[in-house]
């Protein structure tokens, strides 16, 4: 395999890592302040797909669909923390699942139903669109770049709400003590609120800007959910470091794996045989990763044991 | 709690009445409803030992449902083809034999609870559910993945399997299989639930640093009875198949894993009868619901989403009354 191509895989994996940890980033919050499991998650993500790939046909703005998706992710967060998610934050986690279980039943099939069964599409700007050359000649896509530097943007500016602000001392305040952080006089469901909507709208904005390259459709948030929860079990609950690194290395493992262990296989096996086996054990890959995660550190690799 | 065990008699038999009557004035599709609902309450009853018993919540049961699903698959479309499983160093060949099947559906899903058991147990709470949810996630990848059987299409079986004595084509005779093997799956958790084990599991789920100060291992009886659930579940797996004569990855989805937890939850939690009147419900909200529109999931979400905030205890909990505190 030449450098190139490998380059540009690993790219490849760090844009799809970089969208994994917005996806797990909210989710992390979300577990981290109210100890809520949400597998409505997912559902924000499509929303915000929904809501991008709609403003962008009606207006042929990608700019104007990207706040639609932030702003519909975040909204639809605020309105189920209102009406359902703040019931259940005394319940156990089965309750939680059960209710969160609901929800996705319930945004999927009304998605279906306003927007039918056929994916919709949402065009790359032409001003993103294209190669780009980087420094090696390597020719890499101008969009999946922006991914990554959007991503590493929210990434850092979420650590700086989270360490600088007034909001990020709250949240970290919750984190430890609850009812301690109530007691001081904080507005305590306003503050659930308001990381609730935070993080729904991460979600979104991960939804419109992987619903560019992928087709929009329903049912696209729950592999993209399932492999957030992997993130967050090999980063640890609650950590949003944690999720950064288990984001990178989710994405780095899958998108290698599915380049070179077909490539491994072949040098002992007939190309067929190796190209199926291969391909097989790297959809398997990340979960092997994660097992031999929890085998060393049952808690992940920044959660407190 | 006397409204119970009376709730249970009726829809026991209630379940083995609507079939007979279906079958008396011919209307096999009524006969094949009621199979379903005893074959998913069946995988409901495996989950409820580990759910309901051991407090083990999760969301990954579709990995035995499918491991079942496909042992039947694998062995009959061998049989079908008549070439053989495995040549060497051992002759396997495929088998249209429902107890040989079983047996090995049993013990296949058995042997994957164990493993995904074993790692994932080391867990509690949240990490729990993500863990198992993922191992189901990794088994419907590599089923898709698989191209040997039928990979994303799934593989057919043009006859059903045979069981000594039976006909297993007649409806009503299919039905009293499942039947009978669901009597059995409840008297097991019957037993099971008030036996020194099902105690000890009862009371780690409670409090298990109780249950360790008294010199029982909590890891131990959750594997065991992880393991005893993913064995159930994978035999309604088998049936499951054999009803539909197909298997597909969507056995292994997550959707799978959360349907048979609906089931457990409609019904009530570690109640003996819930999944049955969990499948029951949930059959017939289908059939219902499935009739007055073609998004009837929305209805089910509502309906799921009022139980569990307002009607905790499921249907049985709704009937019967809540269960009487212990502790």
């Amino acid at each position: 395999m030449s450098l190139i191509l490998f380059i540009e895989q690993i790219l490849n994996g760090v844009q799809f890592g970089v969208m994994l940890f917005l996806m797990a980033a909210g989710l992390t919050l979300i577990f981290g302040v109210m100890g809520l499991i949400n597998l409505a998650h997912g559902s924000l993500y499509m929303i915000g797909a929904f809501a991008a790939a709609s403003v962008a046909g009606l207006t042929g703005s990608f700019g104007l669909a990207l706040i639609a998706s932030l702003a519909a992710a975040a909204a639809a967060g605020a309105l189920i923390e209102l009406t359902v998610i703040r019931r259940l934050y005394d319940r156990d986690h089965l309750d939680q699942v059960l209710a969160t279980f609901a929800l996705i039943l319930i945004f999927s099939e009304g998605t279906r139903w306003a927007f039918g069964s056929f994916p919709l599409f949402l065009e790359i700007p032409p001003y993103l669109s294209g190669p780009v050359t980087l420094p090696g000649g390597i020719e890499y896509p101008l969009y999946r770049l922006a991914i990554i530097g959007v991503g590493l943007l929210v990434a850092a500016g979420l650590f700086a709400l989270i360490a600088r602000t007034r909001i990020g001392i709250q949240i970290r305040a919750g984190e430890s003590d609850r009812e301690m952080i109530a007691a001081l006089g904080i507005n305590i469901s306003a503050l659930y609120t308001t990381v609730f909507a935070l993080g729904a709208a991460l979600a979104g904005l991960a939804g419109a800007l992987i619903g560019a390259i992928q087709s929009v459709q329903v049912g696209m948030g729950e592999p993209v959910l399932i492999l957030a929860f992997v993130v967050i079990v090999i980063g640890g609950i609650g950590s949003i470091k944690g999720a950064l690194v288990g984001a990178l290395l989710v994405g780095l493992t899958d998108t290698l794996g599915r380049v070179l262990l077909p490539a491994v296989f072949s040098q002992f096996m007939a190309p067929q045989a190796a190209s199926s086996v291969g391909a097989s054990l790297a959809s398997m890959s990340i979960y092997i990763l994660m097992a031999g995660v929890l085998v060393m550190r049952p808690s992940g690799l920044f959660g407190k044991a | 709690m006397r409204r119970e065990p009376l709730l249970n008699a009726t829809v026991f038999l209630g379940l083995l009445a609507v079939p007979l009557w279906a079958w008396a004035v011919d209307e096999p599709f009524t006969i094949t409803l009621a199979t379903r609902v005893a074959i998913l309450a069946l995988a409901g009853v495996g989950l409820n030992l580990a759910l309901g018993l051991g407090g083990l919540v999760s969301l990954g049961h579709a990995v035995f449902f499918g491991i079942g699903g496909y042992a039947m698959g694998i062995l009959a479309s061998h049989a079908q083809s008549y070439s053989a499983l495995i040549e060497w160093p051992v002759l396997i060949e495929g088998t249209k034999s429902m107890p040989v099947i079983w047996l090995v559906a049993m013990g296949a899903s058995g042997l994957a609870a164990l493993a995904i058991g074993a790692l994932s147990l080391r867990t509690s709470g949240v990490y729990f559910i993500m863990i198992t949810l993922a191992f189901g996630q990794m088994f419907y990848y590599f089923a898709i993945g698989w191209p040997a059987y039928g990979g994303e299409d799934g593989l057919s079986i043009y006859v059903r399997n045979g069981f000594p004595g039976l006909n297993t084509l007649d409806p009503i005779q299919f039905f009293a299989i499942c039947y009978v093997i669901l009597g059995l799956a409840l008297w097991v958790f019957s037993r099971l639930a008030c036996s020194a084990f099902g105690l000890a599991l009862g009371a780690a789920r409670q409090n298990a640093e109780r249950v360790m100060a008294v010199g029982i291992a909590p890891y131990r009886l959750r594997l065991v009875a992880f393991t005893l659930s993913g064995v159930i579940t994978g035999l309604a797996g088998a049936l499951f198949a054999d009803l539909n004569r197909f298997v597909s990855p969507v056995m292994f989805s997550w959707q799978t894993s959360g349907e048979i937890m609906v089931f457990v939850i409609l019904g009530g939690v570690a109640r003996l009868f819930g999944p049955v009147i969990g499948a029951v419900v949930f059959i017939f909200l289908e059939h219902m619901l499935g009739g007055l529109s073609e998004y009837w999931h929305i209805y089910l979400g509502a309906v799921l989403l009022v139980v569990v905030l307002f009607a905790r205890g499921g249907i049985i909990g709704l009937v019967a009354g809540r269960e009487r505190r212990h502790d």
